[in-house]
């Protein structure tokens, strides 16, 4: 055992508070809308009630999911209250996309909660919007590398890649069970009989080896092989951009060869361009201009250029 | 055993001993669901309503019941649902409608002169409010109707009282006479936990009750009604001061708190030793009971959700007590919320503060679906530079980035007649659209079209016809030929409908055709007078989950320039590769599902199938 296990060791101690062994163990599941956050929780929620705890599993339907930020709260123990989780009371965050999981981290107890992450990145076309040269990504930049030093219990995989691996996908989430099982005192096998429940028939096979495969990397987990080992992804957050050296001014526009067909105005982009009084093209909102040259290439008489600035 | 579930042990191991001594066969219930199944096991006969998140659930779990059990409906809108309901509760029958807090007041209607009729069978409403508005366009508060109507309203707190109350709720409406209120909020209605179910009791029929007096609303029958229904608020009041509706779980007397539905919860987990007087209805309120436990503490705090509906009451009884001074009107409470409050009435210590970690969150918004057939009319609406009023439903989603279209949003069925308006004004110098979806135009819009029709409005109506009430997650509709129980019926013919009404300018074409949604809507509003144009394409999530043979992008066609980003496709974003210093872009071939929208906004050919052998 290297240092770093050592550590999650002794934080994880500070979890077990005598006095509120009857506070309720908080699971929280994050993701995006059609990932399955609403199957991970069930399957826990079933089997935290087969194990004979009261559990409140608690979601919201609706605008989430559209391609939304999607969570779902699971709270079990002796006596369960309130459905939500309160801020860094999470004793467990499992998230199905990084970003999310990031998002949500907050809500993990400090110092002893437990993070499970897949490394899987969806990226949402928000975080694609500039189009200016140079543009930079608003997809979360932390790397997993960054989140391990500042969360001691912090366990992400590529859990797709993994589930590919074995033959399918779309086994990634129970994959994730198999990572949240090490976290609580539950028998495997009752997790498997659960799960079997909720998977489609024909996928039992696979999805119990994926279960397996994620137990099994939280067993052998060492962070130090977090620097690029088999089943690992360690994507660079976010998409860099490489520095272009050829620049570009605003798109000039030769009144005269101008014939009014209104095709610049209509396929820009950032509606900057627009026909004048006497319909003649012209950039009216210089600012939104990205230099994207779509007007420059669609013109049919050739009278908009944008040139090099040297 | 790994590492984590060894020192986990004690906590979980504790937990579990004291758990299983209560073991009993209890089924997981969303809230909904076990409202539901609370109405079935009522007997309930009659049932209908409109889908509305939070509520939609209910109405999907009673179709789950034999037909032989009970009739269960769409109907085309919450009042028609009231009515269909007081309907069967003419005929003698258990009825109950279920809806949104917004369709009450579509509803409200009906409503405020059958709580003068009462009831033959019972008559339950369950309405499920928003509180912190999830997917509603405001929060208001269903108790104030409540005591408008002089309707009783009981507040479940979780699954297993919502099967219980509303059980109960069926059993007073007929006791009293009268139609009985259960509210919901988001938080019960999507909150599943485990509840102990019972056997359904059939209930006889009674037949109809000839009664003019009470069931024929005219002013003379009318006013020995409002007089019977002040009788019935004395009646109900009484039954309520000894009902199991009402709990008193005694503490320290330093504090007495009331409080109800989730946010008893809230209660519960952060201040579990003080004095509770747990309230199951919020109108009317058991006087005397209240004014017992007020004496028997110092200081009385109100703990409700939104508006001061207890605490006003309980002032109004002459009582001293803190509530919205404490608690915030708006939003959904939380364990936080709740905490904070009885930390600002000093109550209990500061939380200790930690460091939380700093990770500023990405914004993700939610979008329209990949190959979502929405999308055009939006594109080409803002290339005309068109004034767009807006309705409810998925499309609302044009009114942000990228395709931010919509100008206004009001309310069920309100676009069509909010353009007229716009347009009559006269001030307007941009082309007037009103865009509204198949089942919105079905619920509210056809009255507002024959309107503008009538006075002669220059307006264009884009009914954007998908098949299917998309936006609470597919329900069938009279446009979808099919009913709740998924049988073939009668099918809407718009263009006929529309024609009736005195339409002139009508044209039907495809959604994913760009270049004809853009010729056809500048047509329309080029035509003076009301012009309606038809987009038609299922919706690609309902009733079944559509996918195509995917698109990708030919990297070294792509010049960056991004044109198709403007769709808001969530198959669509940047790839690592640049073009002169501009992202190109991927397309996720596992979620394109081939509409090829982007590759008609495309400026180079950049964007074909993946399979594109032919096309090269």
């Amino acid at each position: 055992m290297n240092d770093s296990t050592q550590m999650n060791l002794e934080s994880a101690q500070a979890m077990v508070n005598p006095q509120s062994v009857k506070t309720p163990v908080n699971v929280l599941v994050v993701g995006v809308g059609g990932q399955g956050v609403i199957m991970v929780s069930k399957v826990l929620a079933a089997l935290c009630q087969q194990q004979g705890f009261q559990v409140k599993q608690s979601e919201v339907h609706g605008m989430a999911k559209r391609g939304g930020s999607v969570f779902s709260h699971v709270r079990f123990g002796e006596q369960v209250y309130s459905p939500t989780i309160p801020m860094g009371q999470a004793d467990v965050l499992v998230a199905l996309e990084w970003a999310e999981g990031l998002r949500w981290l907050p809500y993990l107890k400090p110092e002893t909660g437990i993070f499970i992450a897949d490394t899987q990145q969806i990226v949402p076309p928000f975080a694609c919007r500039d189009r200016k040269h140079g543009a930079v990504s608003g997809y979360a930049k932390e790397s997993v590398a960054e989140i391990s030093e500042l969360i001691s219990n912090c366990f992400a995989a590529d859990a797709g890649f993994m589930a590919a691996e074995l033959g399918n996908a779309k086994a990634a989430n129970t994959l994730l069970l198999g990572m949240l099982s090490t976290a609580l005192d539950f028998p495997a096998d009752d997790w498997c009989e659960v799960i079997s429940q909720f998977v489609p028939p024909k996928t039992v096979d696979i999805n119990m080896q994926a279960f397996s495969q994620g137990r099994d990397w939280v067993e052998r987990y060492d962070p130090a092989v977090l620097k690029g080992g088999k089943g690992i992804a360690v994507k660079p957050g976010g998409l860099v951009p490489i520095p272009h050296e050829v620049q570009f001014v605003l798109p000039v526009i030769t009144e005269a060869w101008c014939k009014s067909c209104d095709i610049c105005v209509k396929f820009c982009p950032e509606r900057c361009l627009s026909l004048n009084e006497n319909r003649i093209a012209e950039l009216t909102k210089p600012e939104l201009c990205t230099l994207c040259r779509i007007c420059e290439r669609l013109c049919p008489d050739f009278a908009i250029s944008l040139n090099y600035k040297n | 055993m790994s590492q984590l579930a060894e020192l986990n042990k004690p906590l979980s191991q504790t937990a579990k001993a004291s758990g299983q001594a209560k073991q009993q066969p209890l089924r997981p219930m969303m809230g909904n669901e076990a409202i539901a199944r609370g109405a079935w096991e009522a007997g309930v006969k009659v049932a209908a309503a409109y889908p509305g998140t939070p509520s939609t659930e209910i109405m999907e779990n009673l179709a789950k019941y034999p037909a032989a059990d009970l009739h269960a409906e769409w109907s085309t809108n919450e009042k028609v649902a009231l009515d269909v309901a007081i309907g069967g509760s003419f005929a003698g029958v258990r009825s109950l409608t279920s809806m949104k807090h917004v369709g009450l007041n579509v509803a409200s209607d009906s409503l405020m002169s059958q709580t003068y009729i009462g009831v033959n069978g019972a008559l339950v409403l369950v309405v499920c409010d928003d509180p912190g508005i999830h997917s509603s366009q405001n929060e208001q508060d269903t108790r104030i109707f409540g005591q408008l109507a002089m309707t009783p309203v009981l507040e479940p707190t979780d699954a297993q009282e919502a099967l219980d109350f509303t059980k109960l709720a069926f059993d007073l409406s007929e006791q009293f006479d009268t139609p009985v209120i259960v509210r919901s909020t988001t938080r019960l209605s999507h909150t599943r936990s485990l509840v102990k179910t019972g056997e359904r009791v059939e209930v006889r029929g009674k037949g109809f009750l000839e009664e003019p007096k009470k069931n024929v609303m005219i002013p003379g029958h009318a006013r020995l009604r409002h007089r019977a229904l002040m009788e019935r608020e004395r009646l109900l009041q009484e039954y309520f001061e000894n009902s199991d509706l009402i709990r008193w779980e005694p503490g320290s007397d330093e504090v007495g708190i009331i409080t109800l539905s989730t946010a008893y919860t809230y209660v519960k987990e952060v201040f579990p030793e003080a004095s509770v007087l747990k309230l199951g209805v919020s109108y009317p309120l058991p006087e005397a009971k209240i004014r017992e436990f007020c004496s028997s503490v110092k200081r009385i705090i109100v703990v409700e959700e939104l508006e001061p509906v207890i605490e006003n009451q309980l002032k109004v009884m002459g009582h001293r007590v803190e509530g919205k001074s404490l608690f915030p009107r708006e939003g959904e409470f939380s364990t936080e919320v709740v905490r904070d409050g009885f930390e600002a009435a000093g109550l209990l210590p500061p939380t200790p503060k930690f460091e939380l970690i700093d990770i500023e969150p990405m914004a993700r918004p939610p979008l329209l679906c990949a190959g979502c057939p929405h999308t055009t009319a939006y594109m080409a609406l803002r290339a005309l530079n068109s004034r767009v009023s807006g309705d409810i439903g998925c499309y609302t989603l044009a009114a942000v980035e990228p395709l931010k279209a919509i100008d206004t949003s009001v309310a069920m069925g309100s676009s069509i007649a909010n353009a007229t308006g716009i347009a009559l004004a006269g001030t307007e110098t941009r082309p007037v659209v009103a865009t509204i979806g198949d089942s919105t135009f079905l619920h509210a819009g056809i009255p507002p079209l024959i309107n503008a029709v009538y006075n002669n409005a220059n307006i264009t109506v884009v009914l954007l016809d998908n098949h299917i009430t998309a936006m609470t997650g597919g329900q069938d509709h009279p446009g979808t030929g099919r009913n709740l129980r998924g049988q073939e019926t009668h099918k809407i013919d718009y263009e006929a409908l529309i024609k009736a009404i005195g339409v002139q300018w009508i044209k039907k074409i495809d959604s994913y055709n760009m270049g004809s949604v853009y010729q056809s809507l500048r047509e329309a509003t080029l035509y003076k007078g009301v012009a309606v144009l038809i987009l038609d394409r299922p919706c690609v999530l309902d009733p079944v989950k559509l996918k195509g043979p995917a698109f990708q992008v030919k990297a070294e066609s792509c010049t960056g320039c991004q044109a198709c980003m403007n769709l808001g496709c969530p198959a669509i974003s940047w790839s690592d590769e640049l073009y002169e210093g501009h992202h190109k872009v991927k397309i996720d071939e596992a979620a394109c599902i081939g509409c090829s929208l982007c590759a008609q906004v495309g400026s180079t050919n950049c964007i074909q199938p993946v399979d594109a052998g032919l096309l090269q």
